[in-house]
């Protein structure tokens, strides 16, 4: 392999093997401070980079630096970015106006977020890609530039012909967008393109097909690739090597084997660790705190007032990026020391004794003429976590929201306590409402902005007990204790807190109303995996200390692994497996359930890391 | 699919017609104050009422009278003026004809100008034009349309410049068009008073579609910013600014009442406005009816042109 | 874990921070505050106007259309009245009548719009159709035909007015409240059985009173057109009483050489629509920034 560390140290003026390299960029804000500054790196012909990083890390924003372009009003303020184009190696960012524009989707394209807001609705896909040719390479004639289109089709698996490419982006599925915006990144043959999270939103196997297109198209035209996400699993399967952004700094670069095996930051070590493994369960470490915002950074190393190893000389200067081994560069004073452990194995629990709290016998559930439920019938076990999982379109909202009389066409078939459950919470008894709780996906949704988490939670207390405002004040400051918030949370506004600290708030709100059944709706998936890990490991311990039974909703096995007892696959509205968390993960008996198992073993980190290491 | 849709608004447009159809004969006979009464006062002998109301019609169910209205409102049988005695649609047919031109002058004027200031303000935004424009703008737009005729008559026609004539009446037996002269100032007017509403909503809605994900990446595809935003910004703005159109021309409609009184245009509005004074029902039934026709259409013609330049409506 | 704290460590409930936000980055735009001014400077005039009238505003004590003077600072109207005293009685009217007529029809046309966002289903697609029906009825129509019938009242020109706001007032709240209707801690509060009136002023209201009260500032513009419009054409306040509008109404037929008596009016209620409209243009602005500030991310 090529000694990029070399090659990325020399002036940006010969031809070879590089495609990209950036020099101390530096992006500010609008009103001052930077939200990302002392960023290098290289990208060789042919290779995957991998930019990973939590919310607020500045990837995304250096992603967009890479086309010279900065959201938001923030500039870029420093720095080179020098592409290996087919002219000869340009700086993106001493050109402005028509010499910039014919840089961009022609040396460098970019492949958005989210293709349902990045394709234009009211134009064909003919329309979107020819343009692209047309712009950069006016001369060309219509067969030429049909020929040029139904090839780069064709490379990311599309049909071209005349009848799909005359439809609009919202007569195609998330996964054909998706790829039609790849298509139209690298219908030029740039040296370099940029994916932001191209594969966040979509199923697992979705996911593993785009990734291996990505990849191919780099292999075969020897594209070099930013690939900026927030999820591990997708840069241990694309990228060659990684770099990790915390606070918009690099802080630590190498091959993708060399970050993973041996993780030199406390971040990098932290955040591995928080990842949940399919095939055992583990004792998820998360990190405290949050990053501070950019107004508000520490002097000295950014990650210092969470990290276990810090000390004196972390708080006085920011460490230099710095070579710690071969080609794995790390910006951290204590590089190399142990801050987190390899996360402890676990064995699978022990299944609960069978006592039925809540039965689900032939549930149907339909939206008008389209059929959600189709008889699903299963219990729940006092004390037990029972996940439920599939992939989108499965059903398992829905069930979830029918246990706790959220949908409106629900026909009855629940009980609880052996007592029916009507299917409209408003028509259930006091009781049952009170015992049977439900806390949602997304924490930025669910608590009302208007309102102090005081008066949130003052809601639920009142409408099952009838106190005087002391009372009201300490039962709520104790179902906050019990999720690890302050009392001073009490007179916080949602919008004040932290996307963790709102689903604990949640999570409080749940808990103030003494339920036997918590149903958690994928109450992850809005949040960073260091949090994701600090709510699985708060709802393990309640579970333990309160005895809870919880309903586990999630696309996402390995977090199963971490946390049920048993899981529930679900598949069109129908049961499809039923068995305790290790039978069914580790042997699944049921076709859909072991493509779903395949999938996710694809998508796994640990896996990926694992066949990497023997592959070479 | 499209047909299908379209079909669909053009019944809903139908129905609300009706709607309105009832609520007009409702509003005229069930409220107290029947129509004879109201001719003739409250001095009235009953005897000569009910004699009235027999003449009229009145002493008919109202179901009855409901439908023999309605019938001879779709057969352009107005039944006849209460005052003139003659034909009401006689009466308005060459008022609704000025109506109609005033309408299709202002629009002609006001929808292109408002589009053109719209997208300078947006392109120029928060600078030199914009900032101009947008604070003048926003004065106006807070000024009632009959201050403003007003204004420009003390401006043009009497004490700065007498260069127009201050009202908008003519010789009997004349048009509007052979006196072109008299349409300026309700015309200004009237391009004055919607050019506000409609120019600044074509501006906000252009800047948000300059700020959308898709612009974006049409940018970072390297297309030249002509079509960035002309292909790209502008084609998903018309949407907002079709709908707000039929919104203005609904209102130049209804507000042009009142301009049409300050100038004396010998429009629906004055006639309107006479009707109301002499309390001529049928007239009054008869105008009203047709500016809800006139509002219903506008909306159908604009919900039409949203499916058709909107892939996504079209299914 | 986190230590049991005592109630005691919870400092003094703050002030309703939201709304003091809201206000004080309205008051940020120039408009916001120029349009407050102007507004006051009118309130002043027309509630305090009736004190300090030199003259009574219906005695007639000159001949029609003196000059302005000494004795007459702006000249007397088309019967020998004062114009400055009916200046200064005339605006309550307007005042108290736009601002009840806009009242009338957010009350009215938010209750609508809120019901139908929270009930969806067919409820919401009636009472919408229904408004439709009225849309297609402007407000200067609907007033004059009932008025044809029942004669120019002031409480019947303020409940026709505020009915004509109804249907654009219920498809502004309809809209925003969708938008919250759907989101998950109406849903949390839906599955305590909170009561539905509880839901809608407790967790739906809140959310969306700053798009409402920028509605309710474009309807009160919309009801001093409306009204004083009624009264120019002689179907709103009613001879001998002194008003804005009327004085228009009596005066335009010398436009072309006493202004004074027509123009004076026209720039007061002129000076109240763009007082209120620029507050309202403030307050709008308001959330448009804080859209643009969520929508970056």
């Amino acid at each position: 392999m090529l000694d990029m560390h070399e090659a990325g140290r020399a002036p940006a003026t010969g031809t070879g093997n590089w495609a990209l390299r950036v020099r101390n960029l530096r992006i500010e804000l609008p009103q001052g401070g930077d939200i990302v500054d002392e960023v290098s790196f290289d990208i060789a012909r042919g290779e995957v980079l991998g930019l990973v990083g939590e919310s607020g890390s500045g990837k995304t924003t250096v992603g967009m630096a890479l086309l010279a372009y900065a959201r938001g009003g923030a500039r870029i303020t420093g720095g080179e970015i020098w592409i290996n184009a087919a002219g000869g190696p340009v700086n993106i960012l001493a050109h402005d106006g028509p010499a910039l524009r014919r840089l961009r989707g022609a040396a460098v394209a970019y492949v958005p977020q989210d293709p349902a807001s990045a394709l234009n609705p009211a134009l064909s896909l003919q329309t979107q890609l020819a343009e692209v040719l047309e712009a950069h390479e006016p001369g060309l004639s219509a067969a030429e530039k049909d020929r040029r289109i139904r090839e780069s089709m064709d490379d990311v698996g599309l049909r071209g012909d005349a009848a799909f490419l005359a439809r609009y982006p919202h007569q195609l599925s998330g996964g054909q967008q998706q790829r039609i915006g790849i298509a139209m990144a690298i219908l030029l043959r740039p040296a370099v393109i940029v994916l932001d999270e191209p594969t966040t939103g979509l199923d697992v196997s979705t996911q593993n097909r785009i990734l291996e297109v990505v990849r191919r198209l780099c292999d075969e035209h020897h594209i070099g690739a930013l690939h900026v996400t927030h999820d591990l699993s997708v840069i241990s399967a694309i990228a060659d090597r990684m770099l990790v952004m915390y606070s918009g700094r690099v802080i630590e670069l190498g091959s993708v084997a060399d970050v993973f095996n041996r993780p030199h930051h406390p971040y990098s070590q932290a955040l591995l660790s928080a990842v949940p493994e399919l095939l055992s369960r583990s004792a998820l470490v998360a990190v405290p705190g949050s990053p501070a915002r950019p107004s508000e950074r520490p002097p000295g190393c950014f990650f210092a007032p969470r990290c276990a190893l810090a000390e004196g000389a972390c708080q006085a200067a920011a460490p230099p990026l710095a070579l710690c081994e071969p080609d794995h560069e790390v910006a951290c004073h204590k590089a190399g020391a142990v801050a987190t452990n390899a996360p402890m194995h676990l064995p699978d629990p022990d299944p609960v004794p069978a006592r039925p709290v809540l039965d689900v016998a032939g549930l149907h559930v339909a939206y008008g003429r389209l059929k959600v439920l189709k008889g699903v019938s299963f219990s729940v076990h006092k004390g037990e976590c029972l996940a439920i999982v599939g992939e989108s379109g499965s059903g398992k909202s829905t069930l979830s929201r029918a246990i706790v009389g959220l949908v409106q066409g629900a026909r009855p078939g629940l009980s609880f306590h052996g007592e029916a459950l009507h299917p409209h919470a408003r028509k259930r008894t006091t009781p049952q409402r009170q015992k049977i709780q439900y806390i949602f996906q997304s924490p930025f949704n669910s608590l009302n902005p208007r309102q102090t988490v005081a008066s949130i939670l003052g809601l639920v207390h009142d409408t099952f007990n009838r106190t005087g405002a002391d009372e009201r004040q300490r039962a709520c400051i104790r179902a906050l204790n019990l999720v690890g918030l302050p009392a001073r949370t009490m007179n916080l506004f949602p919008d004040e807190m932290s996307g963790g600290e709102r689903q604990r708030t949640s999570i409080a709100r749940a808990l103030l109303s003494n339920p036997e059944i918590l149903v958690c709706d994928e109450v992850t998936s809005a949040l960073d995996v260091s949090v994701q890990a600090s709510i699985v490991n708060l709802l393990k311990r309640l579970m333990e200390e309160q005895g809870l039974t919880i309903v586990f909703v999630t696309h996402d096995l390995a977090l199963v692994r971490n946390i049920a007892h048993r899981v529930l696959v679900l598949e069109h509205g129908v049961v499809a497996e039923l068995g305790p968390v290790g039978q069914v993960i580790d042997h699944p008996a049921h076709p859909y359930a072991q493509e779903l198992l395949h999938n996710a073993r694809q998508g796994d980190l640990t896996l990926r890391v694992a066949r990497q290491g023997e592959g070479g | 699919m499209l047909w299908r849709t379209i079909g669909l608004r053009l019944l809903l447009g139908v129905v609300t017609v009706l709607a309105v159809t009832v609520l007009i004969f409702a509003a005229t006979n069930v409220l107290p104050g029947d129509a004879a009464r109201a001719i003739l006062g409250r001095a009235a002998t009953p005897q000569a009422v009910a004699k009235l109301q027999a003449e009229m019609g009145l002493d008919r169910p109202l179901v009855v009278q409901y439908l023999s209205w309605l019938g001879g409102m779709v057969h352009l049988d107005m039944g006849r003026s209460l005052v003139t005695r003659g034909p009401v649609v006689d009466l308005i047919a060459p008022r609704f004809g000025n109506s109609l031109i005033l309408l299709c002058i202002t629009s002609a004027i006001v929808l292109p100008l408002s589009l053109a200031t719209g997208i300078a303000m947006a392109l120029t935004k928060g600078r030199g034009f914009d900032n101009i424009a947008n604070t003048l703008l926003i004065a106006l737009a807070g000024i009632p349309e009959f201050i403003v005729g007003i204004v420009l008559i003390v401006l043009l026609s009497t004490q700065v410049l007498s260069v127009l004539p201050p009202t908008s009446m003519v010789p009997s037996g004349q048009t509007v068009l052979g006196n072109p002269q008299v349409l300026v100032l309700p015309v200004m007017t009237l391009v004055l008073a919607i050019l506000p509403y409609l120019s600044r909503l074509v501006r906000s809605a252009l800047i948000d579609a300059m700020a959308s994900e898709y612009v974006v990446t049409a940018r970072l595809k390297g297309l030249p910013e002509r079509q960035v935003i002309v292909r790209h910004a502008l084609r998903n703005s018309l949407l907002p600014a079709i709908q707000a159109s039929a919104l203005s021309l609904g209102y130049i409609l209804g507000g042009a009442v009142v301009v049409e009184f300050i100038f004396q245009y010998p429009g629906m509005g004055t006639a309107l406005r006479d009707a109301v004074g002499s309390r001529d029902l049928l007239v009054i039934q008869a105008v009203v009816l047709i500016f809800a026709c006139g509002y219903v259409l506008f909306n159908l013609a604009a919900d039409v042109l949203s499916i058709i330049v909107t892939p996504r409506l079209r299914g | 874990m986190v230590d049991m704290a005592s109630p005691m460590d919870i400092p003094a409930e703050r002030p309703k921070r939201a709304w003091a936000a809201t206000l004080r980055t309205a008051f940020g735009y120039r408009r916001t505050r120029i349009g407050a001014a102007i507004t006051l400077a009118i309130l002043v005039i027309a509630l305090a106007g009736p004190f300090l009238a030199p003259y009574e505003p219906s005695a007639f004590i000159s001949k029609p259309f003196a000059k302005p003077g000494a004795e007459f600072w702006l000249g007397t109207d088309v019967r020998g009245r004062d114009v400055l005293s009916r200046l200064l009685y005339g605006g309550l009217a307007v005042v108290w009548m736009s601002v009840a007529a806009a009242t009338i029809g957010m009350i009215l046309g938010a209750s609508v719009g809120m019901l139908a966002a929270y009930s969806r289903g067919w409820l919401a697609e009636v009472l919408m159709r229904v408004m439709d029906v009225f849309l297609a009825l402007p407000t200067i129509i609907l007033v004059l035909m009932v008025v044809s019938l029942l004669g120019p009242q002031k409480w019947l020109v303020v409940v026709l007015v505020g009915i004509s706001h109804m249907p654009q007032v219920a498809r502004v709240s309809q809209g925003v409240a969708a938008d919250v209707a759907g989101r998950d801690f109406v849903l949390f509060a839906e599955a305590l059985n909170v009561p539905r009136w509880k839901i809608l002023l407790r967790e739906i209201l809140p959310n969306i009173m700053t798009p409402l009260l920028v509605e309710y500032g474009i309807r009160i513009v919309w009801s001093i057109a409306g009204i004083a419009a009624l009264s120019v054409m002689g179907y709103g306040i009613q001879p001998p009483e002194a008003d804005w509008g009327l004085l228009i109404n009596e005066n335009r037929g010398r436009l072309a050489t006493r202004p004074l008596p027509v123009l004076a009016p026209a720039i007061l209620i002129a000076l109240f629509a763009l007082g209120v409209n620029l507050m309202a243009e403030g307050l709008s602005a308001t959330i448009s920034g804080v859209a643009r500030k969520t929508g970056a991310k």
